[in-house]
């Protein structure tokens, strides 16, 4: 199967342990999204997009749900300084830097890899840089961001990380380029 | 004899001789052949025996819908039964077998039945096997499914791989031939994303092999042309070898890509199954032709006109060197020009019309071939190829009124508009009477969610069947579509010029009044031997509705779908109804087109990748030791940790006896652990808890019930309170997604106004549980938390750190023991793990399963969902009102468990029961009462719903529901067995351990 001369069509790496707060509340609020913008050092993204600004960002997850990433050993005390300007309002924060593995999609046909699993539109068109996705991969939930350069990032339940890493692998297979997706999109 | 021509083929390269096998036999074909034009270079006409009287066959067909040309393919792990010959393409080293027939495709035994045809009439099944009755089981089925079944099964697992791809575009156009081109040219100008698929391996479609001019050109040059301005727009894609299977409802289609068929060694994908999404799709599907219905129509040699020509100009093979045409119509008369034009003989063209004098007509006469009109085939001389056809009156009965030698029969019925993915999606058709052909009624398109058509067909498939309409329909359907995505579109299309044809005739049955004799040698379906008679007796039989004498005689029920005799047979049922075709109507055209394989349709799905497995964060340590595996849900969990040598019932009872004893680890991550936030937690949990929530202290747990709005218990848990507005719901194993999911819809749809959030933390706890006498001991020498009985209560928790590790400590037990859950981070889960095992190694500590948790709940009388759950459950059944509040206004299920039935005194109870000598009652054992029941089977009065060997008392003990059960203690009852006499059994509490709770709360 990994013949040299024909090598996989993309390539899939666990990314390290990686921060992330869950906030739910209304995002448009003005206290929720300065608090979310103090820790994250982006601005609320709108739907269906993500913003990021180095190690930091949030992703718009639901109208109610944000997905603030951050260093994990920034976790603590992001999540004491939302608590605190969140006071008597109604947002929830939680540390769910554990709930989670993070994968990233990279290689000339990484969009057409999660194009075989994922029933969104991942066009280049519907899906650039900055755009997020709550979506399917086969048979798991995930999540999906592009990162420009033809690089994707994903999360899933930590529970599936072995299901999930042997999907993108079996997907990235030799000779399985779509030929769909412009090469590096 | 069938051969290959010495010049042309456009789709051949002489320069690239390829190998193959057929039955054996050594064969050679050329790179660009399919196999059923390979096979018929090589003199090989009949290649298959029909599926009931084991009759000669050969391909009828050049393409997807051949019914007869079936082989097996390939050989081992890349066998496949069932291939059509017509649409696989030759590659070197191909290997292919005939089937249904035995021993060999020339001498074959089943061939008998045709002999028994007379007495094996439409319907014989459902006649003949009525009686005796009891020789259906052991007679008649186990030969009729010695019979049954066409090709035979793979043996060994799929060598390839499969995988599927979505894509959303704007227009998706099905059928690569010039309408489909020409539709797509139109839209992509436009400026539509459009993904335009084609099921050959080549553009263009049959107007080559028809000779249209388009914009004054060849049509290859026209197509040539067409491809090069396709490919040059960024927003068109391009797929040969990619067959549209269905559509479905909000623009969804399938499509079928076949990548490695003709090149099996290619790494990658065999096939790829595309999942469209399209906001508008064209269907530029073409026609296929219809057999003509005469007697002998399927003696190898008989073929499609139409085909007839494809082989010879697109694969320069002659399906014979004289080839006799019969038809009712012109487009007949391009075969008989192709193969004067190949150098072959045309002895006659037999035109079923009165007259014929079209252009074609007046062509083929001018080059000398004879056309006699008003005449028909009336028997076709040959078994296994045909030497040669008796011809008689059109409209006679049968009678020869002369005998011409030939080696092949080029029949014609006219076309038939391929409508299949028009109709998958709810697309009517009207029928056209002019031209006989049931064709897409555009005012009746399939609709979106807008109630606007979202399928367009074009072309041949919408009827246009003339090279100049099929061309400027095409224009109009890709300009339809481009205005229906909000393009301006121009519709004007490449301008399509062919010979013109005179009206054609419809002929159901030739000759038009034939005996039954002759009747029952015309087939309409090819594949399942159905012929004109048995579609006639159904009728006589009083089958009137299509639908039915589909059923009844099999017609249309093979893999080929009855493409080639959906209209012939319905046409046959009218006239024998004395009816009219579109008051019979047609059956349903449902997807997928051709047969996908079932690679394609599992994808990636198969092996260690088949389903999700979840794994916690002990996972590794379970597979280490040696853990045998129970699904629970998506995850596998431990069941029991067999030592070497141990048996796993031997393991259960030990690690049971150790955890009373000493100290016990539960991996009990699997846990649904839900936060339940805001203002109003307390309050929405009082409405799905059938018990009391929001008196809950912060600090302190509560065991509580959910139910479904029908007041069925549908989950249970500990909640504990975190704080004044936050509540950590644990869930079952199984079900926390499910409720997870039931809250949010609670607090979606009719709770919008409550400030609560829900976040599912299943996955961010590992969480362990501690339990036994020296579980405290254990966890005090992990250092850093208080975990006194004076410091954390039973039915409390307590935050800190354990070894190191941030703990949450939940002072609960499911077991009766002294018992600690303790989560913590799932990453530091198996640290924590570890920490537990290397701590308690001197007090024996021992992880244990699923099976020794049953068994200690079932001691302590704890119900299990699943287990005293079905679904049909309410709390009060299990003695559990003690957890259901009278005290509040309303929770659901409330009202749903104050229905008559719910309050019946008659319910069956939770009860305690054990045996009277010890032994284990069967599972699911039902109590039996006085008495029968209407249906004289036994009276019932309970079952069995938890059993066990209990290997602390030693001895079986259950829990089951039974009729006033706690009433009845000390009553010994009657439990059915399987396998012997009933079982007596005593009704007893269902706490057998420690009924103090003693032992829990030290």
């Amino acid at each position: 199967m990994s013949d040299p001369h024909t090598p996989m069509i993309a390539q899939i790496a666990q990314a390290p342990a990686q921060g992330m707060i869950t906030l739910r509340g209304a995002l448009s609020a003005r206290k929720i999204a300065a608090a979310a913008r103090a820790v994250a050092g982006v601005a609320m993204p709108g739907p269906l997009e993500c913003r990021f600004d180095g190690a930091r960002g949030i992703g718009w997850m639901s109208p109610d749900e944000a997905l603030i990433l951050l260093p994990r050993q920034d976790v603590a005390e992001a999540l004491a300084s939302l608590q605190k300007a969140l006071v008597g309002v109604h947002a929830t924060v939680v540390d769910v830097s554990d709930a989670r593995a993070v994968f990233r999609v990279t290689g000339p046909h990484a969009r057409e890899v999660l194009a075989k699993l994922s029933p969104a539109d991942l066009s280049p068109a519907a899906f650039g840089p900055g755009a997020m996705r709550r979506t399917r991969l086969a048979q798991v939930p995930v999540a999906i961001w592009a990162e420009g350069d033809g690089a994707f990032s994903l999360i899933c339940f930590r529970s599936v990380a072995v299901y999930v890493g042997a999907l993108l692998a079996e997907a990235a297979q030799p000779g399985g380029a779509v030929g769909y997706f412009p090469s590096g999109a | 004899m069938s051969f290959r021509l010495e010049t042309g083929g456009r789709l051949i390269d002489r320069a690239a001789p390829l190998d193959f096998a057929f039955d054996g036999q050594d064969c050679t074909g050329f790179a660009g052949d399919t196999l059923a034009a390979a096979l018929l270079a090589n003199d090989r006409v009949m290649v298959a025996r029909s599926f009931k009287y084991h009759r000669p066959r050969g391909a009828v067909a050049a393409g997807a819908e051949e019914p007869n040309a079936l082989v097996g393919l390939g050989q081992g792990a890349r066998f496949e039964p069932n291939q059509r010959a017509t649409t696989t393409e030759l590659f070197q080293g191909l290997v292919a077998e005939s089937q249904n027939r035995f021993p060999s495709l020339a001498f074959d035994i089943g061939a008998l039945n045709a002999r028994l045809a007379r007495v094996l009439p439409a319907g014989f099944y459902y006649k003949t096997f009525l009686w005796p009755r009891a020789f259906w089981k052991h007679v008649y089925e186990p030969v009729i499914r010695q019979s049954a079944g066409l090709g035979r099964a793979p043996t060994d697992p799929d060598a390839d791989r499969y995988e599927h791809f979505h894509a959303h575009v704007d227009l998706l156009v099905v059928g690569g031939g010039v309408a489909g081109l020409q539709a797509a040219l139109v839209a992509g100008r436009a400026g539509a994303q459009v993904l335009l698929i084609e099921q050959t391996a080549h553009w263009g479609g049959r107007a080559p092999v028809d000779g249209v001019q388009i914009d004054g050109k060849p049509a290859d040059a026209w197509i040539k042309s067409a491809l090069q301005e396709l490919k040059d727009m960024d927003n068109v894609s391009l797929r040969t070898r990619t067959q549209g299977a269905g559509v479905y409802d909000h623009g969804y289609a399938l499509a079928h890509e076949r990548l490695t068929d003709h090149a099996p060694d290619t790494p990658g994908p065999r096939h790829r199954l595309w999942k469209i999404r399209a906001r508008q799709i064209v269907t530029a599907t073409g026609a296929i032709e219809r057999p003509l219905a005469f007697p002998g129509n399927d003696v190898p040699g008989v073929m499609l006109a139409g085909a007839v020509r494809d082989y010879v100009v697109n694969w320069a093979v002659a399906p014979g060197a004289r080839t006799v045409i019969v038809t009712n119509n012109d487009d007949a008369y391009r075969t008989a020009l192709a193969l004067l034009d190949a150098g072959l003989a045309v002895p006659a063209i037999l035109d079923a019309r009165a007259v014929a004098d079209g252009p074609l007509v007046q062509a083929a006469r001018a080059r000398g071939v004879r056309v006699l009109t008003d005449r028909a085939v009336v028997k076709v001389k040959g078994k296994t190829r045909v030497t040669g056809v008796g011809i008689g009156n059109a409209g006679g009965i049968g009678l020869p009124v002369e005998s011409i030698a030939c080696d092949a029969v080029a029949m014609s019925g006219g076309w038939s508009p391929v409508v299949h993915l028009w109709s998958h999606c709810g697309g009517k058709l009207v029928w056209d009477e002019a031209r006989a052909m049931f064709r897409p009624d555009a005012a009746r398109a399939p609709g979106g969610q807008d109630g606007q058509p979202f399928v367009l067909a074009a072309g041949a498939a919408n009827g246009a069947l003339a090279a100049g309409a099929c061309q400027a329909d095409a224009g109009r359907a890709g300009a339809a579509a481009a205005a229906a995505l909000g393009l301006a579109a121009n519709a004007k299309a490449a301008v399509a010029r062919a010979e013109d044809e005179a009206p054609m005739q419809p002929i159901w049955i030739m000759p038009g009044r034939a005996g039954p004799d002759l009747r029952m040698k015309m087939f309409l379906d090819y594949q399942n031997d159905v012929k004109v008679s048995d579609v006639q007796l159904a009728a006589r039989e009083g089958y009137e509705s299509v639908e039915h004498t589909k059923r009844y005689t099999t017609l249309g029920m093979a893999t080929d779908q009855g493409k080639l005799s959906n209209i012939n047979g319905l046409a046959v049922l009218a006239d024998s109804l004395g009816t009219t075709i579109p008051q019979v109507g047609t059956t349903t055209f449902r997807p997928p087109y051709t047969p996908l394989t079932m690679g394609a349709i599992a994808g990636e799905a198969r092996g260690e990748i088949f389903q999700p497995l979840r794994r916690t964060p002990m996972q590794d340590w379970h597979e280490d030791h040696n853990a045998a595996f129970e699904p629970v849900g998506q995850w596998r969990r431990p069941y029991c940790y067999p030592q070497p040598g141990e048996l796993r019932e031997a393991a259960v009872y030990r690690e049971v006896s150790n955890t009373r004893r000493n100290v016990g680890l539960l991996d009990a991550s699997t846990l649904g652990k839900l936060l339940v936030q805001g203002p109003d937690a307390g309050k929405f949990l009082d409405l799905v808890y059938t018990n009391m929530m929001s008196t809950l202290k912060p600090g302190r747990c509560r065991y509580g019930l959910m139910c479904s709005e029908n007041g069925f218990l549908m989950d249970d848990g500990v909640v504990a309170r975190l704080s004044e507005d936050a509540f950590v719901c644990h869930t079952t194993s199984g079900g926390a997604d499910h409720v997870h999911q039931h809250l949010e819809e609670w607090l979606q749809t009719e709770w919008w106004d409550l400030k609560v959030h829900v976040v599912n933390l299943t996955e961010q706890f590992a969480q362990v549980a501690v339990v036994g006498p020296k579980a405290r001991v254990l966890l005090e020498r992990l250092g850093g938390m208080d975990l006194s009985k004076e410091a954390l209560s039973f039915m409390w928790w307590s935050e800190g750190t354990l070894a190191g590790i941030p703990a949450r400590v939940f002072r609960i037990s499911f077991s009766g023991e002294l018992s600690f859950e303790v989560a913590v981070p799932a990453g530091q889960g198996r640290a924590f793990w570890d920490a537990c095992l290397a701590a308690g190694a001197d007090l024996g500590v021992m992880p244990y399963g699923t099976e020794a948790l049953h068994i200690m709940r079932a001691e302590k009388g704890f119900v299990m969902i699943g287990d005293e759950t079905d679904g049909t459950v309410i709390p009060q059944d299990l003695g559990l009102d003690w957890a259901v509040s009278k005290k509040k206004d309303d929770f659901i299920g409330k009202r749903a468990q104050q229905r008559p039935h719910m309050v019946d005194p008659e319910r069956w109870k939770l009860v305690g029961l054990e045996t009277l000598d010890g032994s284990v009652l069967p599972d699911g054992a039902y109590a039996l009462d006085k008495g029968q029941t209407a249906n004289g089977q036994r009276n019932t009065q309970g079952r069995v719903t938890s059993t066990y060997f209990s290997p602390t008392l030693g001895r079986g003990i259950a829990m089951g529901l039974v009729r006033h059960g706690p009433d009845r203690m000390g009553e010994v009852i009657e439990f059915a067995r399987l396998d012997g006499p009933p079982q007596p059994a005593r009704i007893v509490s269902p706490v057998f351990y420690d009924p103090e709770g003693e032992k829990q709360n030290v």
